[in-house]
């Protein structure tokens, strides 16, 4: 799981059945300090975040499990909004 | 997922016999700003995508496979969505 802020959101109207109805969020992952730190991303939101706010998410097939028995073709999914972390 | 554009596609005849009937794109991934980022990987297309479009890939076997729609096939990369709009913030 990784540590990144919410910076935007993807629009598709052709996309893959088992993704209908999911959001789809631009995801730029988080150092511990705070700062953007490795490439952006598209994720698929499960905890109803939005733009501008600190999640934490999961890569790899682990990422279609909260939509079980759901399988949405995904390879990241948020699963968390952080409220806060201390270091 | 990452965003990318199709630049190509690819032909092969003799092919494991799982990628029987898929549509080989080729995909150069992209930042945000549309920019190329990297080189361009080999993706199935499940969705309709064309040369030239802005599409989502995902890249991971099984959701590779399940686009697909074979089980325990030899893919790692599909395109799942073709993108109308990116807005973000940067």
């Amino acid at each position: 799981m990784q540590l990144a802020r919410v910076i935007g959101e993807v629009v598709s109207t052709m996309k893959d059945a088992n993704l209908t109805g999911l959001k789809l969020l631009v995801l730029q992952p988080l150092a511990a300090s705070g700062e953007a730190s490795g490439r952006t991303l598209v994720a698929i939101d499960s905890v109803g975040a939005g733009v501008g706010e600190n999640v934490f998410f999961v890569r790899g097939r682990e990422a279609a499990f909260p939509f079980y028995p759901a399988e949405p073709p995904t390879d990241a999914a948020i699963i968390g909004i952080v409220d806060r972390w201390d270091m | 997922m990452q965003i990318g554009r199709v630049v190509g596609t690819v032909v092969a005849t003799q092919k494991n016999r799982k990628l029987e009937g898929a549509k080989l794109l080729l995909v150069q991934p992209l930042t945000l700003e549309g920019e190329p980022r990297g080189t361009a990987l080999m993706a199935i297309d499940s969705v309709g995508a064309g040369i030239g479009e802005k599409v989502l890939v995902v890249l991971e076997g099984k959701a590779a496979g399940d686009a697909l729609g074979k089980k325990a096939a030899a893919v790692d990369a599909a395109i799942v969505g073709i993108i109308d709009t990116v807005d973000y913030q940067a």
